[in-house]
């Protein structure tokens, strides 16, 4: 089935079979920041933005895309690289497989919610699992990096 | 504390904002597009015999290229360890087997055009299996009627223990001094039993590989492994295919804690691209990460302690059962370091005696895992240590200070004990463990709050410790390399085989280098772990890689300063010695040169060829670490759950050379560590299926279930180390589960003998004591 949406600003038909889910979709279509970390929506890594809301693109089916925009993170290069120099000052920076699903995380917990409280970015974030940070460098620099300091 | 520009300053880590930014970096990142996909039939039963095997409707399956079962893939015993030659796991694995040995092993290999082709065929494989009895109990492993390992054509490659009629996968034993005699003396004695769980390492990048045959007709494999060498040696010899048509490339790897040490899809994307002359990939599902790879050794750790009245520990004895599942992979290694790297924290006993074996059941495979024994170790160790605290009547803390490890000091337990073989002796040249413990116990405040404090109508909070030590490298064995050389405009290319597997080994070795060439980040580039571009290089494991691979970096940086001053020298026509070198000009005199026109020269104009040095290190020794540990923990005392409030660590790992990596590698190893401790339950069926194979059935924490991390690092200097750095990648696991049980004694007065500690078991404890 044709899927037609928009992807990073940009245009896009895919042909994709029906029961095909985003994460495959984009992956196969050469979009391979986004991560494949489990496959029933318990990691996190998969993170994308569908209408600038996040989804765990392993259990979203392409077709619900149709007239949608859907972000990855190269349509948030800056942010990107500003983020992750909080992630550095932070240590939060190790294997990075999550790392991706964050920045998009993070843009548009941003968005929705500029001034988050500790706990209302722990609650936005939990869902994302790291194994390699033990998560208190992460949560420091998402803060600063909120904070804007 | 020793100043210096680069190392131990705050720098970004090298590829930090790449990554961040989402280039394509790891493993199925980089597979060819139309690789064809491997999926693996697995077991359904826990023991079995393929009775027949029948492949062919599946191969007819529109789109199949290739089914590998036992009938088609070479019959070479091997280990997947991944481990040095020879290796001191049992070659007790083959490539695909007649046996299955547990729920997930492998039956056999479908590469398809896609996954959903791999998939439909698979269903046409006609298995029939003669069922056997599991072995499911590891205490039970031992002389039972079924054998796992029957068959022959398994070996050990030097004595291990290994009795595979017995289900004994390698045995231990190990005594200084008497240590019955001695207990008889002790004023106090102690003992108790402890047990820990198959943690899975659940790193977030499943284990991946694929694999094409290049323009030379030569093999290339790109792998989420930490071991590419051993990689290429273990595939060479068990396949037939010389090492110099191999290539393995590891390129950025989503975490690997041990869990990638090990052989897991490489062998089918060898044989399925060799035999179709096809690109081909295998990434694990996760429930294949969970299910089907490796896991942690559960163990059952027997102790004795005792001490005299003067409050001296004079005996310590440790008796260990350790269950390896269907294969031997780290069994004895592994099970050694359960005493190797816990038992000499206490070096001033008169006697103690390590030993037990190594089990096969039909559980999934236990192999490498970030602590690598010690944690299960330091369980059982510094919870007994608290039991004997409180039986003398002394201070857990005071009891730890008088008979821990000092500076300057040894145990003779270095000297007996290596890794599958003798040790090496050696004096603790760096140890601030004595100053780890005083200002963790500042830190956390315990005078104030040992060991109980009641804060709310139904809340309790209580403390507890924990110290360890883990090693840096196995000495005489692991060996590293690096190549520098040197561009024009004055940069550097530098490559290792040291293997980034997200710890920031990378960037640890550029600080290295560019601390040693007086010059900034940007001007080191590296590449690591390619085995056709990169030097040598054991892999990541055993904490080695800032020690070793940090070592021979540095040493290939002190080469190419000696190396650029004669160059420099030649150029200035001066006098060697009279050369001095800031890292971008050379001065002689009233005489001057550039390294960016020196390099310049060299390439286009004047003497030209290239400047370039390879140099290796092997320890000698290797330097332990040291932490000491204290967790602060808030206790429901209706419901028995509880929650981190404060987790504090001091590390002596000498010079950190990365100070915010060596954090970031304490406080995940700590989270890790309290994953085992808290949450991370492993339940099997009754017919051995592993039920929590899944993130949502494993819990491993989540940012809400970590506390308040205070990480320092005492100021220490290791006169054998880069720049005097030990290493830091493990330790950081070790103390979480001790530290947890002793805080659960603190609050409630009972002891939890089995990982994870969860609400239920202290429900039931304290039921119990009522």
């Amino acid at each position: 089935m044709l899927v037609k949406f928009k992807l990073n600003g940009v245009d896009v038909e895919l042909n994709v079979k029906p029961g095909e889910y985003l994460l495959d979709s984009l992956r196969n279509y050469g979009v391979k920041s986004v991560k494949k970390g489990c496959d029933a929506s318990s990691c996190g890594a998969c993170t994308v933005l569908v209408d600038n809301h996040p989804v765990l693109s392993c259990s979203y089916l392409t077709a619900r895309v149709e007239g949608k925009e859907v972000t990855t993170v190269e349509a948030i290069q800056e942010e990107a690289a500003k983020l992750s120099e909080y992630f550095s000052k932070e240590g939060a920076d190790q294997c990075g497989f999550c790392n991706s699903a964050f920045a998009l995380l993070i843009h548009a917990l941003k968005h929705e919610n500029p001034h988050p409280s500790d706990e209302e970015i722990k609650d936005y974030i939990v869902g994302n699992l790291c194994r390699c940070t033990g998560y208190q460098s992460q949560f420091k620099a998402i803060k600063a990096y909120l904070g804007g300091k | 504390m020793k100043k210096f520009k680069v190392v131990s300053n705050v720098t970004p880590s090298v590829d930090g904002k790449g990554i961040m930014m989402g280039r394509y970096a790891y493993t199925d990142d980089l597979a060819p597009q139309n690789a064809l996909v491997i999926k693996i039939l697995r077991s359904p039963h826990a023991f079995a015999r393929i009775k027949s095997i029948d492949v062919s409707e599946a191969e007819k399956y529109p789109g199949v290229a290739c089914i590998l079962t036992h009938k088609n893939v070479p019959h070479v015993s091997f280990t997947r360890a991944g481990q040095g030659y020879p290796e001191p796991s049992p070659h007790d694995k083959f490539i695909l087997d007649e046996y299955v040995r547990y729920v997930g092993d492998e039956v056999a290999a479908v590469a398809a055009v896609n996954e959903e082709v791999a998939l439909e065929a698979m269903k046409l494989i006609k298995v029939e299996y003669e069922v056997l009895e599991p072995v499911l109990d590891f205490e039970k492993a031992v002389d039972n009627k079924s054998v796992l390992h029957p068959e022959d054509g398994i070996h050990e490659m030097f004595p291990i223990g290994f009795e595979p009629k017995r289900n004994i996968a390698a045995a231990y034993e190990m005594e200084v001094g008497n240590v019955e005699e001695e207990l008889k003396k002790c004023d106090f004695v102690v003992e108790d039993t402890f047990y820990s769980q198959a943690q899975n390492h659940a790193m977030l990048e499943p284990h991946a590989s694929n694999a094409r045959l290049d323009e030379h007709n030569r093999l290339v494999i790109y792998s989420t492994t930490q071991t590419p060498f051993h990689m290429r040696r273990i595939l060479s010899k068990t396949i037939g295919l010389p090492v110099d048509r191999i290539r393995f490339i590891k390129p950025r790897v989503g975490g690997g804690f041990g869990g990638k040490q090990a052989f897991h899809g490489e062998m089918f994307c060898a044989l399925v691209t060799l035999r179709t002359n096809k690109p081909s990939k295998c990434v694990f599902t996760r429930e294949e990460v969970f299910a089907s790879t490796y896991t942690r050794h559960p163990m059952r750790i027997k102790m004795r302690v005792g001490a005299t009245k003067d409050g001296k520990i004079q005996a310590i004895d440790c008796r260990a059962l350790s269950d390896t599942g269907a294969y031997g992979e780290h069994a004895l290694t592994v099970f050694m370091i359960v005493g190797s790297k816990v038992l000499p924290l206490y070096n001033k006993v008169k006697a103690v005696r390590f030993g037990g074996q190594v089990v096969y059941t039909n559980h999934e495979p236990a192999g490498a895992f970030r602590g690598y024994g010690a944690i299960q170790g330091n369980y059982a160790v510094e919870s007994i240590i608290d039991e004997l605290a409180e039986k003398m009547g002394v201070d857990p803390i005071k009891l730890r200070e008088d008979n821990s490890m000092k500076e300057k000091e040894t145990s003779p337990i270095f000297k007996i004990m290596g890794e599958g073989t003798e040790g090496t002796a050696m004096i603790m040249e760096s140890c601030k463990l004595p100053y780890c413990i005083k200002r963790g116990k500042e830190l956390i405040e315990w005078d104030k709050k040992y060991p109980v404090k009641k804060v709310g109508p139904h809340t309790i909070r209580s403390v507890g410790c924990a110290i360890a030590m883990q090693g840096s490298g196995i000495p005489f064995l692991d060996m590293g390399s690096c190549s520098i050389r040197l561009n024009d405009g004055g940069s550097y290319m530098v490559t290792v085989g040291a293997t980034d597997i997200g710890q920031g080994s990378d960037t640890v070795i550029s600080q290295i280098v560019a601390e040693e060439l007086g010059t900034t980040m940007d001007k080191v580039i590296i590449y690591s772990s390619d085995t056709d571009l990169a030097p040598f290089d054991c892999g990541a494991y055993a904490s080695s890689t800032t020690y070793v691979s940090g070592n021979a970096a540095w040493n290939a940086a002190k080469k190419m300063r000696e190396r650029l001053i004669k160059e420099a020298a030649d150029y200035l026509k001066v006098k060697v010695d009279s050369v001095e070198f800031d890292g971008s000009k050379f001065t002689s005199g009233n005489k001057e040169v550039t390294l960016d026109e020196l390099s310049v020269k060299r390439f286009y104009n004047e003497d030209t060829h290239q400047i370039a040095v390879t140099e290796s290190f092997h320890g000698h020794v290797s330097p332990p670490p040291f932490m000491a540990a204290y967790g602060e923990f808030e206790f429901d005392t209706e419901t028995f759950e509880y929650k981190m409030i404060n987790y504090v660590t001091v590390t002596d790992c000498g010079t950190t050379i990365n100070p915010m990596l060596a954090k970031g590698q304490v406080e995940g190893g700590v989270i890790q560590g309290y994953g085992m401790a808290s949450s991370e339950e492993v339940v099997y069926s009754p017919k051995g299926k592993l039920l929590t194979n899944s993130y949502d059935t494993y819990h491993i924490p989540t940012t809400k279930e970590v506390g308040n991390l205070i990480s320092e690092f005492a100021d220490s200097y290791e006169p054998t180390g880069p720049f005097g750095a030990k290493s830091v990648g493990e330790i950081g696991i070790d103390t979480p589960p001790a530290v947890l049980c002793n805080a659960v004694y603190n609050a409630f007065g009972v002891r939890i003998h089995s990982l994870p500690i969860t609400p239920q078991k202290i429900f039931e404890a304290v039921k119990a004591k009522k």
